[in-house]
């Protein structure tokens, strides 16, 4: 093997032909592999038997820190360091530290789940060996593919071909990495 | 009601046999509007929406911007005569001095609340038909925080000292006051407008990665590096699409609880106070209404022309715009509503200060604001009951602007006449704008122009993945082609699921 083989790549033309194709892969057993969508295909994490996305717990802990972070300022800098009466008002109260705290709280969810969703995901990647195939443009316009990655311990050249081809892929190739 | 005399007989015929109640009530197939008319493919999908980028900039692309550049040189003179002289070229005087700058601060803020309110509220509720309208609207809410945040920015006067609105540790040792809801109102519009960036950007990166392609296999290697770069070397994978579609809908779900505490903290504002006509409970649901009214109207206003311009008939649907008319004539009997009921509870409430104020807002100085306000809010939505009325796009888009016009006018009457007359008549005064104050105004809507136009040509105005998952074609179990009668995506699929 001249340059290291990424894996193999096979095409599909329709959402069910690669729902179908996608449900045979899962069921043949391969851990390292991926469909390339142009859209959110419904359903598509059962036919791969992906597990729930843990980025809501990210997103949780984002939450729950801003909530923390506006109670403490609000707190902090009108009990502690510097109190002030104003309008006779006591000098920290969780009721009026509430909308601000909220909004934090929102704030800091919002940064949690996209920044979780990058690092869970691994990117920014911008050298993937699926962005140098040849037709992937299609791939973010029509077009649906099934990669299945050499490091997976079931990869077989020849077998894994041929279970691409009998799940209904066509122009099955091999990927440089 | 044949499936619910089945379903009460069907226990006694199947009683042995196990759950057959189950496989013969079959649940009705309500028909559903198609999003995409005319079974348009994929691929038909990304040529639209990529074209209107990689097209040459049409003449009257230049045209519109030039003039909406002209326009916004208004909003740089007024500012700029204001910074260089004093907050004082404003028409503001005793008793009035809050008038046009939180009038528009709130118009402006309100027009953005229909963008979540349609990428987010719209997005929890499964409302498809909201993804051809959902990127523009978004850009629209961006662009209207923009010129909302311009307004109580230059009103602080010396507005280089604008960073003491955040709690920034400075020389005076002095922290703000968290116990007031102007700086609640800070952290509100700073989040939300944060928030909406981050979630607009979100959305696009599918369609920047579809571009970049594009453009790097047409030659373009600079445009394809810049939108390569944004769209983070998303290469469609379903392990991101699922943490993807996870994040997008976590952001869905707090922008939602997000645009309606932003507009409350708005009306906090006067809520909070104790002038006559603002101390009112009913304020926060009323102007998050109210705001959610006055954005379709601003919604409308831009997506029409770009319907007709681009010829985005097949993906902005007459279902679609029945849609819009829908909600926007919902919210504004929600704002006619809140108006009666201000009344009722003006008179009910037996305050007398209370009661003069709402006279005032119809008989006093101010009446022709009022009437106005009444003739644009509650008159003109209820047109949109007229499924006539809701065919013509050209009465509709008037219909919009009357919308556009009524919502700035009730920012006007609430906040004008209340302070123009409060309990003292001693103290009592008629407040008009300076030309400074009106150029301003004028200006913030060729800021909001040229902004929108320089999305409408660098960015995908519509999310060309989501389009495409409504698409009958997208369903993966592939029962649905040939059947015009129901949206692919949004039929049950009992198999699966």
């Amino acid at each position: 093997m001249a340059a290291q083989s990424f894996g193999l790549i096979a095409t599909f033309d329709k959402t069910p032909d690669v729902y179908r194709a996608a449900e045979k892969v899962r069921d043949a057993g391969y851990r390292h592999w991926d469909v390339i969508t142009p859209f959110p295909v419904h359903g598509l994490d059962k036919a791969m038997g992906l597990k729930r996305s843990i980025v809501p717990r990210i997103s949780l802990a984002g939450g729950i820190t801003g909530l923390v972070t506006g109670m403490t300022l609000v707190w902090w800098t009108g009990a502690v360091e510097n109190p002030l009466i104003v309008g006779g008002k006591p000098m920290f109260s969780p009721i009026f530290a509430f909308p601000v705290s909220y909004e934090l709280a929102i704030l800091f969810t919002a940064f949690a789940t996209i920044i979780g969703m990058f690092v869970v995901n691994g990117l920014p990647m911008h050298y993937h060996p699926v962005l140098k195939y040849d037709h992937i443009r299609r791939g973010m316009d029509d077009t649906f593919y099934i990669v299945i990655e050499a490091r997976d311990p079931r990869f077989n050249l020849a077998n894994t071909k041929a279970l691409l081809a009998q799940a209904g892929g066509r122009d099955i190739q091999e990927l440089e990495a | 009601m044949a499936h619910v005399e089945h379903a009460a007989t069907a226990p006694a015929l199947s009683a042995s046999n196990g759950p057959a109640i189950l496989q013969e009530v079959k649940p009705a197939v309500l028909p559903r509007a198609v999003l995409v008319q005319n079974h348009r493919s994929f691929s038909w999908i990304t040529e639209k929406i990529c074209g209107i980028i990689e097209g040459k900039t049409p003449v009257w692309w230049w045209v519109c911007f030039s003039v909406a550049c002209f326009v916004a040189s208004f909003t740089v003179a007024g500012l700029t005569y204001l910074v260089a002289t004093g907050v004082g070229v404003w028409g503001h005087a005793n008793p009035v001095n809050w008038a046009w700058d939180i009038v528009n601060f709130v118009f402006w803020i309100g027009i953005g609340h229909a963008g979540t309110l349609i990428s987010a509220i719209l997005c929890l509720l499964r409302q498809k038909w909201r993804t051809s309208i959902n990127r523009a609207a978004e850009a629209m809410t961006i662009f209207a925080v923009v010129c909302a945040a311009i307004f109580p920015v230059f009103h602080v006067g010396r507005i280089w000292y604008a960073w003491y609105l955040f709690p920034i540790p400075n020389s005076n040792v002095i922290w703000q006051n968290f116990r007031s809801p102007l700086e609640w109102d800070v952290f509100a519009v700073s989040t939300y407008g944060t928030v909406s960036v981050l979630f607009w950007y979100v959305g696009m990166i599918p369609d920047l990665a579809t571009l970049r392609d594009r453009f790097f296999f047409a030659g373009h290697k600079v445009r394809s590096f810049l939108y390569g770069v944004f769209a983070m070397g998303w290469r469609g994978s379903n392990r991101h699409w699922s943490n993807y579609e996870m994040a997008y809908l976590i952001l869905a779900g707090i922008s939602t609880p997000l645009v309606l505490s932003v507009h409350t903290i708005v009306s906090f504002d006067f809520a909070v106070s104790l002038i006559p006509g603002w101390h009112t409970t009913i304020f926060p649901p009323y102007f998050v209404a109210g705001a959610i009214f006055s954005g379709f109207g601003m919604v409308l206003t831009l997506i029409l022309p770009l319907r007709a311009v681009f010829h985005l008939e097949d993906l902005i649907t007459q279902y679609h715009i029945d849609c819009m008319c829908k909600i926007t004539l919902a919210t504004g009997t929600i704002v006619g509503y809140a108006y009666s009921i201000e009344f009722f509870i003006a008179w009910y409430s037996a305050n007398p200060y209370e009661g003069f104020a709402f006279i005032n807002r119809a008989f006093g100085h101010y009446a022709w604001a009022y009437w106005v306000m009444i003739s644009c809010n509650v008159i003109t939505p209820q047109l949109f009951w007229s499924r006539r009325v809701r065919n013509n796009t050209t009465l509709v888009w008037v219909l919009a602007i009357f919308v556009n016009v009524g919502m700035w006018f009730e920012r006007f009457v609430i906040i004008v006449t209340s302070l123009a007359r409060d309990f003292l008549p001693s103290s009592w005064g008629y407040y008009s704008p300076s030309v400074v104050e009106i150029f301003t105004f004028f200006g913030t809507f060729g800021v909001f122009s040229s902004l929108f136009l320089l999305f409408v040509r660098f960015l995908p105005l519509m999310p060309m993945a989501e389009l495409k998952a409504v698409t009958p074609a997208a369903d993966a179990h592939g029962h649905d082609h040939g059947d015009a009668a129901r949206d692919g995506a949004a039929a049950p699929h009992p198999r699966h699921h």
